[in-house]
């Protein structure tokens, strides 16, 4: 949930429960100030209504409300002494509505030479009804006017004040550490976003710093690691040649040598691994995998033909992929050599160019491989060392330096596909 | 032949002289810039073999002020970085060729009979050992007068024989040339081996006066019959 929503949200449930509670309680207090200024008018009209009888005894004789707002009636002692004053809602019929309408009702009893009346005074309400009718509606509306007004004030402001935050996350998101410059400034006075700005330009300077670091590691390591390798290798080429070995001593230094041999292939397969994950490639230009396959199948034609396999092309389609030229080779080449090498005598490849991915699909001595471990280092399907781990691992790496996509299925043969389509810009 | 080997580290230094002498060439030493780059500009040598990482400097800057002094086509550039960009600057700077370490000694042989023979006025594109003799610009190979019918790849161990002649020829070093670069697998032993015995049963026919010996089952070599 974006933080404006969440913000929202954390407003409204309270807004919501206070404004509801206030609305009640205004709702109340209103009406209840309605009935007592009605009250108050009934009681004055009580009053007078008692002065006039007393200098006009023909009103006492008023039984019904008529034309008036009040009806006297004549009621014995005990049952007046017992009356408090009691007002009520009530309904009565009026001419000019036509039809029952609420009225406030004071029923009082009073005494006047001796003699004690039971008396009713009226107020219609309809003026009152109408207008807490409407009291009811203005404190509704006030309350959606409220709810919608911070909802869109709170959307403008948290929008505009969260706007540098949101451009810088984008720099953010676009960031790549091998490339490009520092990101550009924060324009705000927001002393949190100035705070994360800080930060992240001090995490971004140090991440660069270790990223150099490793860059210079790697081929410091390199040169570090080669010259030893190249004097032992060279020293006991030396010795071999010497001739001055004994049968026993000589298969002894041509071991180690062949076990140098896999050191070295080992930690050049490594180092070209490492750098194409630290993307030290980008000579990138368009270059056609189908021209980058026969040349790698022409190179590799003397060793089909001794192992006797068979090389079939399918879908003509031509692809062309924005990359750099020897890591398509790399990419092509560890991809059909694999095919080669996990082939038995008089297998088959078929090599399906569809439109932006390669097929390289050959029989295979072996069953299934793990899927989900195929592309990583030093799989092997067997223990054999005599293979590197790497091919197909350089594969996956080059795939996504790019954002291609690289699969492995069985079908009774083993299939590698390579989707150059798969870059996201 | 003068040969100078600009190496810091000296045992494969060493080595190198060591292999480089068994060719007959006369080989002469440096072990920094400084003393490189006395030697460079008060002799003259054949070949350089330069490596880029030195104490006091770079070996691409000693290459810089060779070119400048037109002296930069016969510097074969050694290098532990295998890095696209060294390579690219060094040829730039009209170094013959880039070897990375670490390197066969017939690699490195090879390189050096490639640079001698490009720098020699009027040198023609073939080498030869005992009666056997190869056109690298027709790719044909004679025994004696006789052209004889090699493949591609048989042509290419051929060639490597005939440039290290009496050396040792390791498996890998073959493979590494027959296969080029970033060879993943190397199980590609038996394809050498088959290769090697198309080649023996060749020469045999042709009457070469050379055979292919097996060394300890690391490697051949190119011994007189």
């Amino acid at each position: 949930m974006k933080l404006l929503n969440q913000s929202l949200l954390y407003l409204f449930v309270p807004l919501f429960v206070l404004i509801s509670a206030w609305a009640v309680v205004f709702y109340f207090s209103m009406l209840d100030e309605v009935y007592d200024s009605i009250d108050d008018g009934l009681d004055n009209s009580k009053l007078l209504i008692i002065t006039k009888a007393r200098e006009d005894a023909s009103i006492l004789n008023r039984r019904e409300f008529e034309e008036g707002n009040y009806a006297i009636r004549e009621m014995p002692r005990p049952a007046a002494l017992r009356v408090t004053d009691l007002y009520q809602d009530t309904l009565m019929y009026m001419l000019n509505e036509e039809d029952l309408e609420p009225v406030r009702m004071l029923t009082t009893a009073f005494e006047l030479d001796d003699r004690y009346y039971e008396l009713k005074v009226i107020n219609s309400m309809v003026e009152e009804d109408d207008q807490i009718e409407n009291l009811l509606w203005s404190v509704l509306l006030l309350y959606l006017l409220l709810l919608v007004s911070i909802a869109l004030i709170n959307n403008l402001a948290l929008k505009k004040l969260w706007q540098p935050f949101y451009r810088y996350m984008g720099q953010l998101k676009a960031f790549r550490l091998d490339h490009g410059g520092p990101l550009t400034g924060m324009n705000t006075d927001t002393e949190e976003f100035l705070e994360l700005k800080r930060s992240a330009d001090a995490l971004i300077g140090h991440s660069r710093e270790v990223y150099r670091n490793q860059k210079r590691f790697n081929e410091n390591a390199s040169h570090e690691l080669q010259t030893p390798l190249a004097v032992i290798h060279n020293k006991l080429e030396l010795l071999l040649e010497g001739g001055r070995l004994s049968e026993e001593d000589a298969a002894a230094v041509g071991q180690v040598m062949k076990t140098t041999s896999q050191l070295i292939r080992l930690s050049q397969s490594l180092l070209l691994l490492s750098k194409i994950e630290n993307k030290q490639f980008f000579d990138n230009q368009p270059v056609s995998v189908n021209r980058v396959v026969r040349r790698v199948c022409n190179e590799l034609e003397e060793l089909l033909a001794h192992r006797n396999i068979d090389l079939d092309y399918a879908g003509g389609v031509e692809i062309v992929v924005e990359m750099d030229p020897h890591l398509a080779y790399i990419l092509v080449a560890n991809l059909i050599r694999n095919a080669i090498f996990h082939n038995h005598a008089g297998g088959r490849i078929q090599l399906i160019f569809a439109s932006e991915a390669l097929t390289v699909q050959n029989t295979s001595a072996g069953g299934e491989l793990a899927v989900d471990k195929v592309f990583n280092r030093f799989y092997r399907e067997s223990s054999s060392r005599k293979s590197s781990g790497l091919g197909l691992a350089m594969v996956r790496a080059i795939a996504d330096l790019y954002g291609f996509r690289v699969a492995y299925r069985y079908t009774g043969e083993q299939v590698f596909c390579v989707r150059f389509g798969g870059r996201e810009k | 032949m003068k040969i100078l080997v600009v190496e810091d580290e000296q045992g494969l230094r060493e080595a190198i002289r060591a292999s480089l002498k068994k060719e007959g060439f006369l080989v002469e030493t440096a072990e920094d810039f400084h003393v490189a780059s006395e030697k460079v500009f008060v002799y003259a040598y054949d070949c350089i073999l330069l490596d880029i990482m030195l104490p006091h400097g770079s070996g691409l800057d000693l290459l810089e002020e060779l070119q400048q002094a037109g002296k930069s086509e016969n510097v074969i550039v050694i290098s532990a970085k295998n890095s696209v960009e060294d390579k690219v600057r060094g040829l730039a700077l009209g170094a013959d060729d880039y070897l990375t370490k670490p390197f066969h000694l017939a690699e490195l042989n090879a390189r050096v009979k490639a640079v001698l023979r490009r720098n020699t006025l009027g040198g023609k594109e073939e080498v030869a050992w005992a009666n056997v003799r190869m056109d690298l610009d027709n790719r044909l190979v004679f025994i004696g007068d006789r052209p004889t019918d090699l493949n591609r790849k048989e042509f290419d161990t051929l060639q490597y024989f005939l440039l290290n002649p009496n050396r040792l020829v390791t498996r890998t070093a073959l493979a590494e040339y027959v296969w080029g670069d970033h060879i993943d697998q190397s199980d590609n032993f038996d394809f050498i081996y088959s290769q090697i015995k198309n080649i023996r049963r060749k020469l045999k026919q042709g009457a070469a006066a050379v055979r292919i010996q097996t060394v300890y089952g690391v490697g051949y070599k190119l011994i007189h019959r």
